[in-house]
């Protein structure tokens, strides 16, 4: 049995010591050991879902060790944590009883796998999303709309070119260390066959031995390439990156072995990072603060 | 005038289409599912038509769905042996505008658009010059040739109608030679 720590504040920064070790082939037994988690952000728990469901896919026996901690127990209860883990791993310790759907919950941990997901997504967040963007970050009322373009995009992209199971999950926290404000995160991931993968029959001649993680990602990210020959395709990426930017918003993607991002000056994450641990499909972060 | 008018209220025809009834115009096959059912409302209407696209009633259009509901469909009706077909965007609100205006800057398109206050505008790729000639139909239309050469006596004229006509977002009736802008078209025949 390999076991592994699950950091206590398990957020965006903290994400990729789950997928590394998730990312190592042939662990068949594996305790995530999430006891002494304190904080988990909408990237944390998706990132335990993608971990541990990409156990499962090479044949492993993933188990899952709740926290000790009663306010993270509920709050992954009320983010549908449970609903999703149930399927993936074996659940070690008591799981609350789901109590009503609060209404802090900004979109509950949603299974993506067809275009009607992205639908029920859309649907979901008009009734929470127009307050929770106008009262706690400040945005105009109308933001809704392009928040809503937003996830439809970034979901969808899981379904047109993952091609494989993912989750999205949103929140809004107040930040106030890190940034002294309230932000919204949105986590998108998917255990599918990620970036490079997906581009590489129509890119990766024009690469040559440059073309790798961190290539396919740039030619995503930057320049809006698709596998798709239609010219119509490759801007949902695009359209995203600037509306984040119009936010002052962060945008970070792991595929592979690399991560790209697009940081304001706040953040500190490095525009691109190649070398991390393999780690089938896209995980992508969005974090968007309240306006000063 | 020999133009077949066409009436399409996305907003409805979403509902219509979709089959689990979705209210916002979001996901590719979802745009694909609406651009089809156009096309077979407009399969009847010969070969001239000018259609309405009514979005008043969408309240989310992601770029993906624009692509496949607006630029695709424009596209689709410039090619070479397609009937012509003319298309005026309704309904187009601050929502909306946006993934219009990339998808059609993506496919180098221009539509004519007039926003849920009612003003016209067209959205898209075009240059300065054609758009004022656009513009000056738009107000002042339906004219004739020598009415455009008063205000632009420049020689380039008549490119630049032939391409406003090549581009749909102009009409020149073969009985009367006059220019129409579709606004008036629309407003004349709908």
């Amino acid at each position: 049995m390999n076991v592994f720590s699950v950091p206590t504040e398990l957020d965006h920064l903290a994400v990729d010591q789950v997928l590394d070790t998730a990312g190592q082939m042939g662990i068949e037994r594996m305790l995530f050991d999430a006891r002494h988690v304190r904080w988990i952000d909408p990237n944390g728990m998706v990132a335990l879902l993608a971990a541990g469901a990409e156990l499962k896919k090479q044949g492993g026996s993933p188990r899952l060790q709740l926290p000790d901690n009663s306010d993270v127990l509920g709050y992954l209860s009320r983010m549908g944590f449970f609903r999703q883990a149930n399927g993936i791993f074996e659940l070690l310790g008591r799981v609350p009883k789901r109590v009503s759907r609060l209404s802090d919950v900004l979109l509950e941990i949603t299974s993506i796998t067809a275009n009607a997901d992205v639908h029920t997504v859309i649907d979901d967040v008009q009734k929470r999303a127009g307050h929770v963007l106008a009262s706690r970050l400040g945005y105009p009322a109308t933001s809704v709309v392009q928040f809503s373009v937003i996830l439809s995009e970034v979901c969808q992209n899981i379904v047109e070119h993952a091609e494989g199971p993912g989750w999205v999950a949103v929140q809004a926290y107040n930040w106030t260390k890190r940034l002294g404000r309230y932000v919204v995160v949105i986590s998108v991931m998917d255990i599918g066959r990620g970036f490079r993968d997906s581009l590489n029959d129509e890119h990766s001649a024009r690469y040559g031995d440059r073309w790798g993680d961190s290539t396919a990602l740039e030619a995503a990210f930057l320049h809006g390439l698709t596998r798709f020959p239609d010219s119509g395709r490759g801007q949902g990426i695009q359209q995203i990156r600037r509306q984040v930017q119009r936010w002052n918003g962060s945008i970070t993607i792991r595929s592979g072995t690399a991560r790209i991002a697009q940081v304001p000056e706040w953040d500190i994450t490095d525009p691109v990072v190649d070398g991390l641990k393999s780690f089938p499909g896209a995980q992508i972060s969005i974090i968007l603060p309240a306006v000063k | 005038m020999d133009l077949t008018p066409v009436t399409i209220d996305v907003g409805v025809l979403v509902s219509k289409t979709v089959t689990s009834l979705h209210s916002h115009l979001v996901t590719r096959p979802t745009g694909r599912a609406v651009r089809l059912a156009i096309e077979a409302q407009m399969a009847g209407s010969g070969a001239q038509s000018l259609s309405v696209i009514d979005l008043s009633d969408v309240t989310i259009l992601d770029f993906s769905c624009a692509d496949e509901v607006i630029a695709k469909l424009l596209q689709a009706y410039l090619e070479p042996d397609s009937p012509e077909a003319f298309f005026m965007l309704r309904g187009v609100g601050e929502s909306h505008r946006d993934q219009i205006q990339v998808v059609l800057e993506r496919q180098e398109l221009v539509a004519v658009a007039e926003s849920d206050t009612g003003v016209r505008e067209l959205l898209g790729v075009i240059e300065a010059y054609d758009a004022r000639v656009w513009q000056l139909l738009e107000t002042e239309g339906p004219l004739v040739r020598e009415d455009f050469e008063r205000v632009f006596p420049e020689p380039s004229l008549d490119d630049v109608l032939e391409r406003l006509q090549k581009r749909r977002i102009l009409f020149q009736s073969s009985i009367s030679g006059q220019y129409h802008a579709l606004s008036q078209l629309v407003d004349d025949t709908l």
